[in-house]
C-alpha cells in the first residue's frame, strides 16, 4: 500500500467558507502590521548597525555577571542572550552580545571597544572565548534596509509581470496579493516572536515568496487548462477542480520539503535556525495561501473564458487541444 | 515519442557523468585541498621539493581537482568593507601643485605682486595677488600649467580648472579628472591591499570593489578582523618633505601649508615640514632591507624617473639642510642632505631593527594606500565556529535527504526510486557545478541545498501525479508516461521560472552569504528540472522498454 497524504480522489469544496478565511486572512495582516509597528522588528546589527560577539565558555554563561563585566564601560544598551542549542557539547556554554552602534561617524565599531569588552568578560571567565565578532556600522546598514525593500519589492514586481504574461492580469493579481500575504504574516511573526531579523531572513522572505509562488503557478496552470477543458463549467466548479486535482502534488512537495526544513531546524545548528524558522512558516503560510487567498481572489476577480483564440504559440497553451 | 534519440541519451548521462566527475573531488576535500595548493606551490617557486611532490601526488592530476570554496562563515577567517576617502587624493593633488605653480607666479611678479598661499578647502588651492587688477594675467598664467585630458564627458577637458574671487586665484580639479582619479584611487587601492594580502601568503583572499567607492576584503583563515587591518594597514603613506624647523613644543604655530609631525625615533621631537612633497611613495619602484655603512639596518630604495629627477634637483639645490622621510604622519628620519642624489636611489636609515627595516621594505615595496579608508563592515568568524556549523549543516543535508528518500519510496514505489537516483544525481551535478565555477559555500548556502532537496522532487511529483491521472483515462501506459511528461512540462517550467526569478534578484542584491544562498537555489532549480524532465525520463523509458507492464502504478 502506498503512502497517502490526502485520498487519491479529493472533491472537497474550497470555497465554502471563503469569507470567513478572508477574513481571517484579513485580520491576520492587520494584526501582523499593527505587531510591526507596536513591537517593532528585532533587527540584527545588519539593519541598525552595532557590533555582536559570540561567546563561548565551559563555564555555564551568567549573564548577570558579564552584564555588570560590561557596565562601566559605559556602552549604551547592551543585550546579552543565551545561546542553547541541542548539538553543544555539556561543557559549551554560548552567549551573544549585542551592543548597538557607537558614536556618529559611518565606521563600524572601533576595535577598542570590542577589546575592552572582550577583556571584560574574560575578567568574569578566563575560559571565554570569541568564535565570531561582527560590526556593522550605520551607513552600511541604512543601505542594507534599503537594499532589502528594493529586493523583495522587485522579486514580487517582476513576478507579477511574468504571470501576466503568462496568464491574464486577474491571476497575477491573485498571486501577488497572496504574496504580499505571505510576506506580511512572516513579518508580523517575527515581530510577535521577537526573532532576530536579519540579512538572511531576508533571504528567507524571497525564498517563501518564490516556494508560494510555486504553489501558486501550478495550481494557476491547472485552472488555466481545465477553463479550456471546460469551456461552460462555472468559475467555481473549474477552480475547485484545479485545486482538488493537484491537491496531492501540493501536500506532497509541502511535505517533503518541511521534511528537510525540519532536519534543518533541528540539526542545523542555532546560527540558522531564525532562518530556517521562516522558511518553515512560509511554506505553512504559502501553502495555504495559494489555495485560499490566491484562488479565492481569483474567484472574485472573475477571469476572461475565451482562451482557445488569444494565446495561441505561448508556451503554456501548446498542449491546450489535445483531450479537448 | 516514448524513444529518445541515441545522441541525446548520450548527451544527458554525459552530462551526468561529467557533472559527479566534477562533484567527486569534494568527497576527498582535504586531500584535493593539499594537492592543489601543492601544485600551486611547485608553480610557484618552480621548484618541487619530494614533500610537495609528494602532497601533490595524493591526488591524481588527470582527474577534476575544482573545489567548492567554503565561505568565510563556515572556514572561519576575516571580512571587512572599506570605504575609500577618493576625495583625499584632491588634497594631495592640490599640494603637489602648489611648487609649480607658485613658480609659475613668481615669474608673472611684476604684473601681480606678491602671492601667498591662503587655507581654503582641502581639495581646492587658493592663492591671494598683491595686486588684484591684473589677477586675469595670473590666472591665465595658472591655467597654462594644466593639461588636456581625455574622457568621456567632453573632448577638451584640462585636469584642472582656474577661476578668479577677488583678489584670490582658486584652483580646483575639473569634473571629469575628478572621475578619472577616482577610479585611478580605487584601482590602485585594490591593487595595493590585494598585493599586501598577498604577501601574507593567506589562501584565496577575496579583494573586490563594490560600487562607487568601497573595497570588500574577505580572507579565510585569519584570526581576527584586526589582524586583517594591520596587515592592509589604514594609510602608509610614504613622502620626501622639506624640513622647515624643528621643535619641542608639540603646539607650535606653523605657516600655512606646513605641518608640525612627530618623529618616530625622538620622543618629543617634532618637525615642521612643507606639507607639499618633493616625491612620494607612489614613485618607489623598489624598496629592500639592507644596512648603512655602519651595519645598522636601513631601507634602500629606488625611484622611477619622474621621482629620481625631482629628487635629484632637490637634493641639488639643498645640501646641507635636512629633509624628513615621513610615513604616516610621523616622520621616520630626517637626515641631513650631504650631496646631489642622482640616479634616484638611497637608503633610508632610522633606528630600526632588522625585522622593522624588512616591514618597512615591504610596506614601500607594495606602494602607498592612497587614500585613507574607513571600515564600515567588520567581521571575524572563528574555525571552530565554521566546522560547527559544517558539521550540523551535512548532519541536516543526510538526514533531510534520507527522509526524502524514504517518503519518496513509500510514495511512489518502483517511480519513487526513480525519483530517488534522480535527487542522488541532482545532489552532484550541484556540487559539480559549484566546484566548476568556483562558487563559495555559506552557511545559507547549505540551507539552500536542503531547501533544493525538498523542492527537487517537485517536478518529479507534479509529472508522476499527471502519470496517475493520465492513467485514469485508460489509454495503456505508455500513452500515459507520455502525456504524464508532456502535460506537466508547463507547470514545471512556470514554477521553477518564477523561483529563478527570485533566485537571480536575491543574487544581485545580496551580499556575501545571501548570495551564497542564491547560487545554490538557482544552481538547484537548474540541476532539479534537467534531472526531473530529462534523467527520471529516460529511466522510466528503460525500463518501460524492458518489461513492457501492461498496467502501471505509480
Amino acid at each position: 500500500m502506498r503512502l497517502r497524504l490526502v485520498p487519491q480522489e479529493t472533491n472537497w469544496d474550497f470555497f465554502r467558507f471563503t469569507k470567513v478565511f478572508f477574513a481571517f486572512s484579513g485580520a491576520a495582516m492587520i494584526a501582523s502590521v499593527l505587531m510591526f509597528f507596536a513591537m517593532g522588528l528585532n533587527f540584527g546589527i545588519d539593519f541598525r548597525g552595532g557590533t555582536t560577539i559570540r561567546t563561548e565558555s565551559v563555564e555555564p554563561v551568567d549573564v548577570g555577571a558579564y552584564r555588570d563585566a560590561i557596565a562601566p564601560l559605559g556602552l549604551g544598551d547592551v543585550s546579552i542572550t543565551e545561546v542553547f542549542d541541542p548539538s553543544f557539547d555539556a561543557d559549551q556554554h554560548v552567549s551573544q552580545i549585542r551592543i548597538e552602534a557607537q558614536g556618529e561617524g559611518d565606521a563600524s565599531v572601533a576595535q577598542q571597544v570590542i577589546a575592552d569588552v572582550e577583556a571584560a568578560l574574560q575578567g568574569v571567565d578566563p575560559s571565554i572565548t570569541f568564535p565570531s565578532v561582527e560590526s556593522v556600522g550605520p551607513k552600511v546598514s541604512g543601505e542594507l534596509v534599503v537594499e532589502a525593500v528594493i529586493a523583495v519589492t522587485l522579486a514580487i514586481a517582476a513576478v507579477l509581470v511574468y504571470i501576466w504574461l503568462r496568464f491574464e492580469w486577474q491571476f497575477a493579481a491573485g498571486a501577488v496579493l497572496s504574496l504580499v500575504h505571505d510576506v506580511t504574516l512572516t513579518i508580523g511573526i517575527f515581530a510577535l516572536l521577537q526573532i532576530k531579523f536579519d540579512l538572511a531572513i531576508i533571504a528567507a522572505l524571497l525564498t517563501i515568496v518564490g516556494y508560494s509562488l510555486n504553489d501558486t503557478v501550478v495550481v494557476f496552470d491547472r485552472v488555466r487548462e481545465n477553463l479550456k477543458k471546460y469551456k461552460k463549467r462555472p468559475l467555481k466548479e473549474v477552480l475547485n477542480l484545479s485545486i482538488n486535482e493537484t491537491l496531492s502534488r501540493t501536500t506532497m512537495t509541502s511535505f517533503t520539503t518541511l521534511i528537510a526544513l525540519f532536519a534543518l531546524f533541528a540539526l542545523g545548528g542555532d546560527v540558522i535556525r531564525g532562518f530556517v524558522f521562516a522558511m518553515i512558516w512560509g511554506i505553512f503560510v504559502g501553502t495555504y495561501s495559494s489555495i485560499y487567498v490566491a484562488s479565492a481572489i481569483l474567484l472574485k476577480l472573475g477571469v476572461k473564458r475565451d482562451w482557445s483564440k488569444k494565446n495561441d504559440g505561448k508556451g503554456g497553451t501548446q498542449f491546450a487541444n489535445i483531450d479537448a | 515519442m516514448l524513444d529518445f534519440p541515441v545522441w541525446k541519451r548520450v548527451l544527458i548521462w554525459g552530462l551526468c557523468v561529467a557533472g559527479l566527475l566534477f562533484a567527486a573531488p569534494n568527497l576527498f576535500y582535504s586531500r584535493v585541498e593539499t594537492h592543489n595548493d601543492a601544485v600551486q606551490a611547485i608553480e610557484r617557486t618552480g621548484t618541487a621539493t619530494p614533500e610537495l611532490e609528494a602532497e601533490a601526488g595524493g591526488w591524481p592530476s588527470f582527474l577534476p581537482s575544482g573545489l567548492v570554496n567554503l565561505g568565510l562563515d563556515l572556514r572561519g577567517g576575516a571580512h571587512l568593507l572599506a570605504e575609500v576617502h577618493v576625495t583625499d587624493v584632491y588634497a594631495d593633488r592640490m599640494d603637489n601643485l602648489w611648487p609649480e605653480v607658485r613658480n609659475a607666479l613668481r615669474a608673472e611678479r611684476d604684473a601681480i605682486g606678491t602671492i601667498r598661499r591662503q587655507d581654503g578647502a582641502p581639495d581646492e588651492l587658493r592663492i591671494r595677488v598683491s595686486r588684484p587688477e591684473n589677477i586675469q594675467q595670473a590666472v591665465q598664467a595658472v591655467a597654462d600649467l594644466s593639461s588636456p585630458i581625455v574622457s568621456l564627458t567632453g573632448v577638451g577637458a584640462r585636469d584642472f580648472e582656474v577661476t578668479s574671487e577677488g583678489a584670490d586665484i582658486v584652483v580646483r580639479l575639473s569634473e571629469a579628472e575628478m572621475t578619472a582619479s577616482d577610479d585611478r584611487t580605487m584601482r590602485q587601492s585594490l591593487e595595493i591591499i590585494r598585493r599586501r594580502v598577498d604577501e601574507a601568503g593567506t589562501r584565496e583572499p577575496t579583494i573586490q570593489r563594490q560600487g562607487e567607492d568601497r573595497i570588500l576584503i574577505q580572507v579565510p583563515g585569519i584570526g581576527s578582523a584586526q589582524e586583517l587591518k594591520d596587515l592592509i594597514g589604514t594609510t602608509a603613506r610614504l613622502t620626501f618633505n622639506e624640513v622647515t624647523g624643528r621643535t619641542t613644543d608639540e603646539h607650535q604655530p606653523v605657516q600655512p601649508g606646513e605641518a608640525l609631525l612627530a618623529s618616530m625615533n625622538e620622543p618629543g621631537t617634532f618637525y615642521a615640514v612643507d606639507t607639499a612633497p618633493v616625491v612620494s611613495g607612489e614613485d618607489l619602484t623598489d624598496a629592500q632591507p639592507s644596512f648603512d655603512q655602519n651595519g645598522r639596518p636601513a631601507v634602500s630604495f629606488r625611484f622611477n624617473p619622474g621621482g629620481a629627477r625631482r629628487f635629484g634637483d632637490y637634493t641639488a639645490e639643498h645640501i646641507g639642510e635636512p629633509f624628513a622621510i615621513v610615513l604616516d604622519d610621523e616622520v621616520i628620519s630626517a637626515p641631513v642632505i650631504q650631496s646631489h642624489i642622482a640616479g634616484g636611489s638611497g637608503i633610508i636609515t632610522g633606528n630600526f631593527s632588522v625585522e622593522e627595516s624588512t616591514q618597512l621594505a615591504v610596506l614601500l615595496r607594495a606602494g602607498a594606500l592612497p587614500a585613507e579608508m574607513t571600515f564600515l563592515e567588520e567581521r571575524t568568524i572563528g574555525p571552530e565556529l565554521g566546522a560547527d556549523s559544517i558539521r550540523a549543516g551535512a548532519l541536516a543535508c543526510a538526514v533531510a535527504f534520507v527522509a526524502v528518500l524514504a517518503f519518496m519510496l513509500a510514495s511512489y514505489g518502483l517511480f519513487g526510486i526513480f525519483a530517488n537516483i534522480a535527487l542522488i544525481i541532482n545532489i552532484g551535478l550541484i556540487f559539480g557545478l559549484l566546484s566548476l565555477i568556483g562558487a563559495t559555500l555559506t552557511l545559507p548556502g547549505i540551507a539552500g541545498i536542503v531547501l533544493t532537496i525538498g523542492m527537487a522532487v517537485d517536478a518529479n511529483v507534479l509529472i508522476f501525479e499527471r502519470i496517475k491521472e493520465e492513467l485514469k483515462t485508460a489509454r495503456g501506459p505508455a500513452r500515459a508516461i507520455e502525456l504524464g511528461y508532456e502535460k506537466a512540462l508547463s507547470a514545471i517550467a512556470d514554477a521553477n521560472i518564477t523561483t529563478l526569478i527570485t533566485a537571480g534578484i536575491l543574487y544581485f542584491m545580496g551580499s556575501g552569504p545571501v548570495k551564497g544562498f542564491a547560487i545554490t537555489l538557482g544552481i538547484g532549480i537548474i540541476t532539479s528540472v534537467f534531472t526531473a524532465i530529462y534523467v527520471t525520463r529516460l529511466i522510466v523509458l528503460a525500463w518501460f522498454a524492458r518489461k513492457r507492464p501492461k498496467t502501471l502504478e505509480v
